[in-house]
């Protein structure tokens, strides 16, 4: 047996409210591609972050131990010191330097006062060269494509003398030759004795470079499968990333609230990054609503799923957007937040501290924002209504919070989702799209808010939930809509959908799109 | 819990106590002449443009601490636009007024134009117009001092000149009855309202202060104004600059507080990518702030003017800065979405007594400038450090 480069043992971590490692074990064995694999949020990047030292040493319980010694990492300089490297999954370069300046950043040749630059670009086209990369070092960032840039952020780690190399969805954003590429590297590397770990949602790439998998399941440790020994099947690995127990913990609807009345119908919805503008994240989507449904979109992230409901949302994301969308049978254009908001549309974000809340302001200002119209008169507002609404919604919704004029930035990541959701509710929309609504809240307030929910589906709203949780959207939608890398790759009857299933379909998609 | 109370007392009226403070320590060095009535007047003579503008630049600040630093170059631009008028074209006074709020509201406009919807830097549009204007103002005045004394009316109505106080229509002696008269009814109206509102939000059942807390609030407020009327009733009497100061004051502290489109410059500062999703348009509120910020600053070049009885080209200079100094001492937040009117003319006022009080002690001009940045930069540390929860280090 080989030596053991890495050993994390019982690794513990946990965040405000929620514990997002829970005793978990991970033994790499040097000059070994070892996978990561779980569903989001199960905690394989907090691992990583433990282990590289972005949550220094004294924030988890538990040891690290690497090449037979005990590591105390407080920061990334202390791990990548003992050749330790991460790559995350979104690239950290800096797109007006070259590649050369980009390889050494933090780690310039040449001494203190005078960088050596024909030192730093001639070691920069040697590491090029070894990763394959036929650009000059000259080059600037911002003029090569994705797939070239990760191969710089791989040389960038090897000209840090990485022994232990970290792949976060290295190829998530790459096309699949460049992938293709990619994993022939981290083969080649093998067998010159580098040790990789590579976090992937794409098992197939996983089940043909991996020496051994981990799952990683709800923050524990599930298996570790070990090629040629364990049957390494996508389907196998499939049962392990999502094979708990479903119990009661989604509240059970009085009675059907879906009518046949169709709420809202989008056709044809195409959708280009604003950035990348060639770049398409949604593509040809066709979707429809039902008055009283709970519509779940489910998909992995990055699948286009914000992207859709964003640009659905008076077109607050995105850029060519083309398609149809009929809301209670009539077709609108909604070129603007105010229009959506007039057709009774609501967006509640995945992200409520950046996009849905003002974390300074209290909680009665940020429950009115979206509909100052209802608690004012020729622009004057009325206070004592605004905080009469205020305190109604703090009451309806279970808000814990002293008063209302508590900022909003001091409560738990649950009463601020009960926030953002009242202030949508406050504009009294038809169609709710929540987005990620349970994210990074703890069981209790998850509870609360699918009874909120249900609640709104007894009204005759019609809810869409994107989730990245399926036992959520399982638990929870009368019908489900799988997304994948923009395009709709299938939909399910509630009743008729299980994990495997959902997840079936999204990789079938995978493999057939490379 | 009482510590904590007294702590939270503290942090909210900080700038209330530092001003009383710092008054008593001026009343003491310079052996009470910073009370006289003359220099309570005169206090509100000179830092009169610094009221109007500061106003306007919490706006700008609100939106996410951007500042606007072409004011003092548009304030001296508007101004020599308004006496020249005067004085060589013999423009009607008031034909002469609107013409320099038009002005001033345009290049607001212009300005707030590149900011909003261009998406251009303010520090950068507000910087070119800062060298624009000032070079425009001497290319108007032909580098020259224009003297409006002659034109009597508009000096004394922006308070200027000798006789620019409220006429005393009681004819009283040494007091000014009408004076005294405007400070009672103004401490009558201030209580009634304090009252009116409690009995309002009492009998719909809202929230309210406690009874005594509530009476020692309105008290203090109104033994400030009497104070005030009373000192000023001992000089000449409500100087006229004062009106408008009062008028800019209230419209736009009602404005901030208690209508929609000043809560837009809350939300824009507190968080722009959630005031947009929420179907607010973002960037009419820039161009706003820095429209009104123009609007405001012709007030202010009327009421320089009119105090110097003459536009130079050399006006104005650094009125920018005592604008966004008071902004931030006032408790604005560098980083936007929190500040109110009354916290920036507390601001303002202390920025005031401080020039005040250290002319009369004599001290140097290149010392009080030290001073003055000294105080700027220890209220703006506080306001960081206190919302870090006392900590002083950001990374630690």
């Amino acid at each position: 047996m080989a030596k053991i480069l890495l050993e994390m043992k019982n690794i513990t971590k946990t965040f405000p409210g929620v514990k997002a490692l829970d005793n978990v074990n991970l033994q790499v064995e040097e000059g070994e591609i070892h996978a990561l694999v779980g569903e989001n949020g199960a905690g394989k990047s907090t691992l990583m972050n433990v282990l590289s030292g972005i949550y220094p040493y004294g924030t988890y319980e538990g040891d690290i131990i690497y090449n037979g010694e005990v590591c105390k990492f407080d920061t990334i300089k202390d791990s990548e010191s003992k050749g330790i490297v991460i790559i995350h999954q979104e690239l950290a370069l800096i797109p007006y330097m070259t590649i050369g300046e980009n390889m050494f950043l933090g780690n310039e040749r040449g001494s203190k006062f005078k960088i050596n630059w024909n030192e730093t670009n001639d070691r920069a086209a040697e590491l090029l060269k070894t990763v394959g990369l036929k650009e000059a070092p000259q080059v600037l960032i911002k003029d090569i494509g994705v797939g070239k840039q990760q191969l710089v952020e791989i040389a960038k780690a090897l000209a840090k003398n990485a022994k232990l190399l970290i792949l976060d969805e290295p190829t998530a954003s790459l096309n699949e030759d460049d992938s293709k590429a990619l994993l022939e590297l981290l083969l080649k590397f093998k067998k010159e004795g580098l040790t990789s770990i590579i976090i992937s949602h794409k098992l197939n790439e996983i089940s043909y470079v991996a020496d051994k998998i981990t799952v990683i399941r709800d923050g524990s440790t599930i298996e570790t499968l070990v090629k040629n020994v364990d049957d390494i099947s996508e389907g196998r690995i499939i049962k392990g990333m999502v094979g708990r127990e479903l119990s009661d913990r989604f509240p059970k609807r009085e009675k059907k609230c879906v009518t046949d009345e169709i709420m809202m119908e989008v056709k044809d919805w195409n959708v280009n990054h604003p950035v990348y503008m060639e770049r398409k994240v949604v593509d040809n989507v066709s979707i429809h609503v039902k008055k009283g449904e709970v519509l779940g979109i489910s998909g992995l992230m990055g699948a286009g799923r914000t992207e859709l409901a964003m640009s659905l949302f008076g077109k607050s994301y995105g850029h060519a957007i083309t398609g149809q969308l009929i809301i209670k049978g009539q077709e609108v254009h909604l070129e603007s937040v105010q229009d959506a908001i007039k057709h009774k549309l609501a967006y509640v974000t995945e992200d409520r501290k950046g996009n849905g809340l003002i974390l300074s302001n209290p909680i009665k200002i940020n429950t009115t924002l979206a509909n100052l119209d209802a608690i004012s008169k020729n622009a004057i507002i009325d206070k004592d209504k605004e905080y009469a609404v205020a305190v109604e919604y703090k009451e309806k919704l279970k808000t814990k919070c002293p008063t209302v004029e508590q900022n909003v930035g001091n409560l738990s990541g649950g009463n601020q989702q009960k926030v953002l959701l009242a202030k949508w509710m406050f504009a009294e929309p038809d169609i709710l799209i929540l987005d990620e609504p349970t994210r990074g809240i703890d069981v209790g307030a998850k509870y609360e808010i699918y009874c909120i929910i249900n609640q709104l589906v007894a009204e005759g709203k019609s809810v869409i939930m994107i989730s990245s949780e399926m036992p959520e959207i399982l638990g929870m939608c009368d019908r489900i809509y799988v997304m994948n890398e923009g395009k709709m790759v299938g939909e399910l009857a509630g009743s008729e959908a299980t994990q495997e299933i959902i997840m079936s379909h999204i990789l079938k998609a995978d493999s057939k799109g490379e | 819990m009482n510590k904590a109370k007294t702590l939270e007392f503290i942090k909210k009226y900080t700038m209330i106590i530092v001003l009383i403070l710092v008054t008593a320590l001026f009343a003491w060095q310079t052996n009470g002449n910073i009370l006289l009535p003359m220099n309570i007047s005169s206090l509100i003579s000179q830092n009169a443009y610094v009221f109007i503008l500061a106003t306007g630049m919490l706006l700008c600040i609100l939106t996410g601490g951007n500042i606007d630093l072409s004011v003092g170059s548009v304030v001296c631009f508007v101004g020599a636009i308004g006496a020249v008028l005067m004085v060589n074209f013999k423009v009607n006074m008031w034909l002469a007024i609107l013409v320099m709020i038009i002005v001033g509201t345009l290049i607001g406009a212009f300005q707030g134009f590149w900011i909003a919807f261009v998406r251009i830097p303010p520090f950068i549009v507000t910087l070119a117009g800062m060298l624009a204007f000032r070079g425009l103002s001497n290319v108007v005045l032909d580098g020259m001092t224009v003297s409006i004394k002659d034109c009597t009316t508009f000096v004394n109505l922006f308070g200027g000149g000798a006789n620019c106080y409220i006429p005393d229509f009681f004819g009283g002696g040494s007091i000014n009855l009408t004076c005294v008269f405007a400070g009672v009814l103004a401490t009558a109206v201030y209580v009634f309202i304090q009252f009116k509102n409690r009995a309002t939000k009492v009998k719909k059942g809202y929230e309210v202060e406690k009874m005594p807390t509530m009476v020692a609030k309105t008290a203090a407020m109104a033994a400030v104004i009497l104070a005030l009327s009373i000192s000023l009733a001992m000089h000449k009497g409500i100087p006229s600059v004062l009106i408008w100061v009062l008028i800019v004051v209230m419209v736009y502290g009602y404005i901030t507080s208690n209508t929609t489109v000043g809560r837009y410059f809350y939300a824009v500062g507190g968080n722009e990518k959630a005031t947009k999703l929420s179907g607010i348009n973002t960037d009419k509120v820039y161009f706003l702030a820095y429209t009104n910020m123009g609007f405001l600053a012709a007030l202010a070049g009327m009421v320089t003017i009119a105090r110097m009885t003459s536009a130079q080209p050399t006006y104005g200079q650094n009125y920018e800065m005592d604008a966004i100094g008071s902004c931030f001492i006032g408790g604005a937040s560098a980083y936007g979405g929190i500040g109110t009117v009354p916290g920036v003319i507390i601001g303002a006022v202390l920025m005031g007594v401080i020039n005040l009080g250290m002319s009369l002690m004599g001290v140097d001009q290149n010392w009080q400038k030290v001073v003055k940045g000294v105080v700027l930069l220890a209220a703006v540390i506080f306001d960081v450090v206190s919302k870090r929860g006392g900590k002083l280090m950001a990374n630690k």
